[in-house]
């Protein structure tokens, strides 16, 4: 079990991926998914949660497996397993949630090339405990939701006029139907990136002092 | 103010961007004047709101980013009126306010300001405009006034809005050239484009190649099609995009070759757009855009075979 | 599908143009923004993502249709084409190393990249999902691959021309790419119409 040592602390791990790394707006991995679904933010939600349950197990199995796996065929490795989630997920959705399935289409198995999933797994579960690749997939992922939902709720706002599906502008307010289309996808991302940078870059300034806990 | 009298390469020595940029805005006083007569004030109201925003949006950037205050070199203004000109006088304030916004912020600025941009800040804001309000930006009121008694059998009885701004059947040649027709402010009137680019070139601020080949090539495709040559140039904004668009110096190729490439590519894909069915009625600002889009390429594509060394833009 | 001159120019349109991958469909997208800062490189990465998307759309369908229906194995097809992908790369690079040197030297550096590409996987998928024929999933793979090629071309072109510009500081990097690339889109949004 990690120590108080060398090691970061679980808090740590889980809030890395929620800020620190965040996927999307930090290290801005798994922008396909993140264009194609943010249309409302209701997908954003089911996207979110999809590719935090493949983290998550992806990044259990391969952290229990870490020792077994020869370093040479590693990465088909991580894929096979990351596969297999992704299936899962497909199946319990398919089942389960069809409606949600059917508007998220082809991006759910495309969860498997998802770069941040094969990241991770590369880059922090075949390292470290179970334990703290849990939190990791956790935090991770649900730094992807969070991303997601700001970005689908932006667009579902202006570009419809509502959000989660409830009309909260009024009759009154038209639409800018360009957001919830594809040029609307690449702008609003692109801004709200730059407008994220601008707060991180200002954050920077002000707290030059204190050091990050970047492993 | 002496004007040196050189063909392209368009890298005005001694000319401001503010001499340029007024010039323009000298030419564009009769489109805008036309607009005004033949739609009336409301017309007057969606230039205003398109210019101020404009200017508006531009100098508050500048004071926000803290960068050095260019308002003055008129870039703003024209980009403002240029999307006026190519809105219905059917459009709200907001849209035009909106769109300018659109074509200062995320158009121009973003990318560094004037000189920087990729696209031309106002075709660019009313392609997003007409795909974000598509019903808005479609909506053509028919001419209030009108220059010279009306031709046309078509005008008589019809309703007060149409949704398609390129021709109806019936309506007289004379009428298309007046602007006597429902359609964007700026482009009804052909007559006054005319002037306007009669104006530009004997000021020697754009050469004759780009709206020459821009439109001859509509003109050659359409009649190829079997279409009539005269009707498709003078409908829809071909003219107003072929004299004021698709010469904008800062998105157009910097050689004369790579220009009239450019201005001829724009003319097919005028009439491709046209031909198809369904999608947007008019083609001139996706064509302009389109190629805008290729002109880095062209560039590259075209750089020191006609000239030797020339040298890149500061 | 007909497979008729205008038939097959019909798709290509609505390949390239009208549903591009990049600008319409999101597929690709890690590429598209990664390796469109130079026009030369953007070519080689869009010529190498052809070769790799015809050939994964023919071996995917082939697979799906010969050996995963018959044995019932339909719900494995994910798992089974990332595994074709990646093999194929494998396979293709090789393959150039020994007997197309040049190409190899030219595109080699790109294909280890493509086995991660969205749009390989997604044109695999995107085949059987929409019932394709076979000769259908390899020009949709052909095709689909030669929009991504033009996008990435243009946006390279684009990009070079920004290097000089006095962009804000927050925006450099990523978040002016997406906007470019969404600029870009929407001057693809012309096409619209065509090809119906």
């Amino acid at each position: 079990m990690p120590s108080k040592g060398q090691k970061p602390s679980m808090g740590g791990v889980f809030l890395n991926g929620i800020f620190t790394e965040n996927p999307t707006f930090r290290l801005v991995l798994g922008v396909c998914p993140t264009l194609a679904v943010t249309t409302s933010a209701i997908n954003g939600v089911g996207m979110g949660l999809a590719a935090t349950f493949v983290l998550l197990g992806s990044n259990l199995v391969i952290s229990m497996l870490r020792k077994f796996i020869p370093d040479k065929v590693r990465i088909p490795a991580f894929v096979v397993v990351i596969c297999t989630f992704v299936t899962m997920v497909q199946m319990l959705m398919q089942a389960f949630l069809p409606s949600l399935y059917a508007s998220l289409g082809l991006f759910i198995p495309l969860i498997v090339v998802n770069c941040i999933i094969l990241a991770r797994a590369e880059a922090f579960a075949s390292k470290h405990t179970v334990l703290a690749s849990a939190m990791d997939g956790i935090g991770m992922g649900l730094g992807f939701t969070l991303a997601l939902i700001l970005l689908g709720s932006v667009r579902e706002i202006v570009g419809n006029g509502t959000l989660f599906g409830l009309d909260i502008l009024g009759a009154g307010f038209e639409p800018m139907l360009l957001l919830v289309l594809a040029p609307g996808a690449f702008i609003t991302f692109g801004l709200l990136l730059g407008i994220i940078n601008a707060i991180g870059n200002r954050g920077k300034t002000n707290k030059a002092a204190k050091g990050g806990a970047r492993a | 103010m002496t004007l040196p009298l050189s063909t392209g390469p368009h890298i005005l020595g001694k000319r401001t961007t503010r001499g340029i940029m007024l010039d323009v805005l000298i030419a564009l006083t009769p489109a805008a004047a036309a607009g005004v007569y033949l739609f009336g004030v409301r017309a007057a109201w969606v230039l205003g709101v398109a210019v101020a925003s404009a200017v508006a949006t531009e100098a508050l950037w500048q004071r926000l980013s803290h960068r050095p205050l260019q308002v003055g070199d008129l870039s703003a203004v024209v980009t403002g009126l240029l999307l006026g000109l190519n809105l219905p006088s059917s459009a709200p304030l907001w849209l035009a306010a909106v769109g300018s916004a659109f074509a200062i912020v995320v158009v121009k600025q973003l990318f560094g300001g004037i000189g920087h941009n990729f696209l031309n800040p106002a075709l660019a804001a009313r392609a997003v405009l007409l795909t974000s309000w598509p019903a808005r930006m479609t909506t053509f009121f028919l001419p209030e006034r009108t220059l010279l008694p009306v031709a046309s059998t078509a005008m008589v009885g019809d309703a007060v809005t149409s949704a398609t701004p390129l021709v109806k059947s019936g309506t007289a040649m004379i009428d298309l050239f007046w602007g006597n027709i429902p359609g964007t402010i700026g482009e009804v009137c052909k007559a006054a484009i005319l002037i306007g680019f009669i104006y530009l070139l004997v000021r020697n601020v754009i050469g004759p190649h780009i709206p020459v080949l821009f439109v001859g090539t509509v003109a050659l495709m359409t009649w190829l099609l079997g279409g009539d040559p005269l009707t498709a140039i003078l409908s829809g904004g071909v003219l107003l995009g072929a004299v004021f668009m698709a010469t904008d110096y800062v998105t157009n190729p910097m050689l004369i070759v790579s220009q009239c490439l450019f201005a001829a590519l724009c003319g097919v894909i005028v009439v491709v757009i046209r031909q198809s069915a369904g999608g947007y009625p008019e083609g001139v600002t996706y064509a302009i855009l389109l190629m805008n889009v290729l002109t880095p390429l062209l560039d590259k594509l075209f750089k020191r075979r006609a000239y030797g060394e020339v040298k890149q833009r500061a | 599908m007909n497979l008729t001159f205008t038939g097959v120019l019909m798709f290509m349109i609505s390949s390239v143009l009208v549903n591009n991958y990049i600008f319409s469909r999101f597929l690709g997208c890690c590429p598209f923004l990664g390796v469109s800062s130079k026009v030369e490189t953007a070519t080689g990465m869009g010529i190498a993502v052809i070769f790799v998307m015809g050939l994964a759309s023919l071996f995917t369908w082939l697979a799906y249709h010969y050996i995963l229906v018959p044995l019932g194995l339909t719900y494995l097809n994910t798992i089974a084409f990332i595994l074709i992908i990646a093999s194929l790369v494998q396979f293709v690079e090789m393959f150039m190393k020994k007997s197309m040197k040049a190409l190899y030297t030219a595109l080699g550096i790109y294909l280890p990249l493509i086995t991660t590409n969205c749009a390989v996987l997604g044109a695999a998928i995107l085949n059987i999902t929409e019932g394709y024929t076979l000769v259908e999933a390899v020009l949709n793979g052909v095709f689909s691959a030669l929009g991504f090629l033009l996008a990435i071309v243009l946006m390279a072109g684009v990009r070079e021309r920004l290097e000089s510009s006095n962009i804000p500081n927050c925006l450099k990097g990523f978040p002016i790419s997406l906007i470019t690339a969404g600029l870009l889109s929407v001057a693809f949004m012309g096409f619209v119409g065509l090809g119906q």
